[in-house]
């Protein structure tokens, strides 16, 4: 091949694959358009306004449903969750709240590359507090008092063609402002001893009503163990191995968690258990699909969490007692929190 | 690109291209001692590794984010593939080197199948398929390696060849820089824009692919039996013509940091623009430059002959057949024993540098959201670093540079290990490691180059460079351990007392003559 025909070849390539690659983008950027535009069937939005407390049985999450109010905080009364939907104009990634105080973990979107912050809602959605968050959001938690908050974040990707990933947990007093950026920060107690490790990673916070004590998953090892944490001296202890993403309830008494099970496909591998903490015992509940989410509870008796949907996520219900059968409660719709 | 091309397309008759740069290696005009080989492999790991980068910025994002998945813990993965990746590199460099001339082909073939792996990413849904494409890709990097590196060095007179790598390694790291910087905007102008991240990328990749195939000489076994073996008088009996090939690749690319246990490897990610230039003036001495070199007589054959002296064992004997035995018997050699065996030693004493990074910022509370930065650090001081590093390396020895590389490294844990809290600290971390990747990264191809005949150059870099890697995965294990045992410092200061003693055991060896003796 003569030099010529070589330039020839490389800039009728570069032209055609320039072509394909301006093809792809525009595509991918008329999507902005497609999504702004409510979907026929889906469920009725109008601008309103959201309120972390009072009137009576709630449910406020992170709309998915297309159009105009997309990842926005909308409400919902809690007696009838798939019914028309109040929009805030707050747009969240993950969101919980608990006695008027709210967490809204949110995308910014700078010039060059994404990140995050958290953001500490007051009972009409006001910022209150803002704070970086080092990775892709995950987790979001409020502590029963409304005092304190916490999220999760993933951390990593910088390996080549690697999929190493650590989280961040945080922990943020919203009384004193005072933030602790990584559980990381705290002792750890395994198996009756302080223990020490590289690979220490934190996720899935949940709050006790005494503002002192909590539960999360650590993983080390290779293995995720269920922790209770306590605020006041900075230790976590070992509870229990093959315990992700806890959630109290309501009287404290049980954590609802996801379990990874044997012979499950290894992207989907977790079942919804409940552990009872006096006895140790734990249930499986009748959800027969994966679940991938740090369920909330509805009320000492049902636990709400999403799964894959449509557009995104779905919320469905399911007793916690292991009895019945799982009910989709709401579509297009993800991080819910109940507000008495 | 489009730049560089027609500049490329302003003709200057092929001929007289050709003319000029088979001057050059011999004239030893300062500003055409780098080979055009160098700078169009350079060019093709620019854009190889713009398309990989976009992929890995974004990879995270687009699990969490884009495919709603739990990616924790998958990491264990990686692990067991760094083992089938040396495998990998050790069978690419000997493919190479067997036939005579596949170095280009081998290295292809690795370049085509990372690019084929661009596409499936739009098509699959969960984790594990999308591990076993990253698998692949880590495969065809793993294939390329050794081939490329062996290209340059057989491209490359010995007295440049330090400067050689150097400009290679500039580049790839430069490319690097740019990759996330392009996810970034495609993400910044769409809406859940991976599909066409991968698409864009994917087209890129295929650019780097042609750029190899049509502008890197040499390769084709016909050709190599024949024309060339005659013009370089040096393939005895092999007719093996450029029969070089590394193996290892040592470079630039992730294996040499490899093992990570817990973290990364962290590769640079996003950030720099700085490199416009060097990407603009790379392409374009590649692409004019690159074509004559293969013309059948052209400069190459004069290159590898005096290459072929480099290699002092071999004069006066028949060059060895690129059997598996010979790229075994290699390590009888003296001097590539040497090298592997220090290689070996201080690879075993060089913390991963995700462990850099988290040591970083446990002693200096560096603020999380710069965190994600420090890689860049290191990516910048090695891509300005490369080329002064290298030509130091080609004047006052490579075995010395290499060595102080460490000795950077090792500047550089007593930084951590200081008590010293500088507001400056990060910085001067971040320029040492990066000088450390500079001085011993490229320079340790150079130096092994030196000791491995041209027949067997794939199969016996690819040697010190697996064995480097093995040791760097097996020291980040056995760090991850003395963290969980002891804490962080002491484990540090444990690996700090390692590496002097390791450095200056390869002092006293002194695998390689002096340069200049050469």
């Amino acid at each position: 091949m003569t030099l010529r025909t070589r330039i020839l070849v490389l800039v009728s390539a570069l032209v055609a694959l320039a072509g394909v690659a301006t093809a792809s983008v525009l595509h991918a950027s008329a999507r902005a358009d497609r999504r702004n535009q409510a979907r026929p069937g889906g469920p009725r939005i109008t601008a309103g306004t959201v309120a972390l407390t009072g009137d009576g049985g709630r449910m406020v999450f992170r709309n998915m449903a297309w159009g105009p109010h997309r990842d926005e905080l909308v409400t919902v009364p809690a007696s009838d969750p798939s019914g028309p939907r109040t929009a805030s104009g707050v747009k969240c990634l993950r969101f919980y709240a608990a006695s008027g105080t709210g967490v809204c973990l949110q995308a910014v979107h700078g010039p060059v590359q994404d990140t995050y912050r958290a953001v500490v809602l007051d009972a009409r959605l006001k910022e209150r507090a803002r704070y970086d968050v080092p990775g892709i959001p995950s987790r979001a938690r409020v502590s029963p008092s409304g005092r304190y908050a916490s999220w999760t974040a993933f951390v990593g990707g910088d390996s080549y063609a690697g999929t190493n990933f650590s989280t961040r947990a945080a922990v943020v007093d919203t009384r004193t402002g005072k933030l602790t950026p990584s559980l990381e920060a705290y002792r750890v107690v395994k198996d009756g001893r302080n223990y020490h490790a590289a690979d220490v990673n934190f996720w899935g916070v949940t709050f006790a009503a005494d503002d002192r004590t909590f539960y999360a998953t650590l993983a080390t090892g290779g293995k995720t163990y269920l922790v209770r944490g306590d605020l006041r001296t900075r230790t976590v202890t070992t509870l229990r191995t093959n315990v992700e993403c806890p959630s109290l309830s309501p009287d404290g008494t049980r954590v609802a968690f996801k379990k990874r099970v044997e012979g499950l496909p290894k992207d989907a591998p977790w079942h919804l258990y409940v552990l009872d903490l006096r006895t140790m015992r734990e249930t499986p509940l009748a959800e027969p699909r994966s679940v991938d989410d740090q369920a909330v509870w509805r009320d000492d008796h049902t636990l709400v969490y999403a799964l894959p949907g449509d557009y995104g996520a779905d919320l469905y219900a399911v007793p916690s007692d292991g009895t019945g059968a799982p009910r989709r409660i709401s579509t297009a719709a993800v991080s819910p929190a109940y507000i008495d | 690109m489009y730049v560089a091309d027609s500049r490329a397309g302003t003709p200057k008759t092929s001929a007289a291209a050709s003319a000029e740069s088979a001057a050059r290696p011999r004239a030893g005009r300062r500003r055409a001692a780098v080979a055009p080989t160098v700078l169009a492999l350079g060019t093709v790991s620019l854009i190889t590794d713009v398309s990989s980068e976009m992929v890995t910025a974004v990879l995270p994002l687009y699990l969490v984010a884009g495919l709603g998945l739990s990616p924790l813990g998958f990491g264990l993965l990686d692990g067991i593939y760094n083992g089938f990746s040396a495998l990998v590199r050790l069978v690419g460099g000997h493919l190479a080197d067997r036939g005579g001339g596949r170095h280009k082909w081998v290295a292809g073939a690795g370049y085509a199948l990372s690019a084929a792996c661009k596409p499936l990413l739009l098509v699959a849904p969960s984790l594990t398929p999308i591990g076993l494409i990253l698998a692949a890709d880590r495969t065809g990097k793993g294939l390329r390696t050794a081939p490329r590196d062996a290209l340059i060095s057989l491209s490359s007179t010995p007295e440049t060849r330090g400067r050689a790598f150097g400009v290679h390694r500039a580049m790839d790291t430069a490319g690097a820089l740019f990759g996330p910087l392009v996810a970034f905007l495609i993400l910044r102008t769409t809406v859940d824009g991976y599909d066409a991240v991968f698409t864009v990328s994917f087209c890129v990749a295929v650019v780097g692919v042609l750029v190899l195939v049509l502008f890197v000489p040499g390769g084709s076994g016909t050709r190599g039996g024949s024309g060339a073996g005659a013009g370089s008088g040096a393939g005895a009996g092999s007719g093996a013509r450029t029969g070089s090939g590394t193996g290892t690749g040592a470079g630039s690319e992730a294996e040499a940091r490899s093992g990570t246990g817990a973290g990364s490897e962290t590769k640079a990610r996003s950030g720099g623009r700085a490199d416009e230039a060097a990407v603009e003036t790379g392409l374009d001495a590649a692409a004019e430059t690159g074509p004559d070199a293969a013309v059948e007589t052209g400069p190459d054959a004069a290159v590898e002959t005096v290459v072929d002296t480099a290699a002092p064992a071999d004069r006066g004997k028949a060059a060895p057949r690129p059997t598996l035995r010979a790229a075994l018997a290699l390590l009888g050699r003296r001097d590539l024993r040497r090298i592997t065996v220090c290689a070996l030693l201080l690879g075993l004493a060089t913390v991963s540098d995700s462990f850099v990074y988290l040591l970083l910022q446990r002693r200096l509370g560096v603020p999380d959201r710069w965190f994600a930065l420090l890689p860049l650090g290191t990516a910048a001081a090695f891509l300005l670093l490369a080329v002064p590093l290298g030509r130091l390396a080609d004047r006052t020895g490579r075995w010395r540079v290499f060595l102080a590389g460490h000795g950077a490294l090792l500047l550089a844990y007593g930084l951590l290990l200081s008590s010293w809290h500088g507001s400056a600290l990060p910085y001067a971390v971040l320029v040492l490691h990066g000088a450390f990747y500079a001085a011993t990264d490229g320079v340790l191809m150079a130096a092994a180059s030196d000791s491995v005949p041209r027949e067997l150059r794939s199969s016996g870099l690819a040697l010190v460079q697996t064995g480097q890697a093995l040791a760097r995965f097996a020291c980040s294990l056995g760090f991850g351990a003395a963290w969980t045992a002891w804490g962080d410092r002491t484990a540090l200061t444990a690996s700090a007392v390692a590496l002097a003693c390791c450095a200056l055991f390869s002092f006293r060896l002194r695998p390689t003559p002096p340069e200049g003796l050469a």
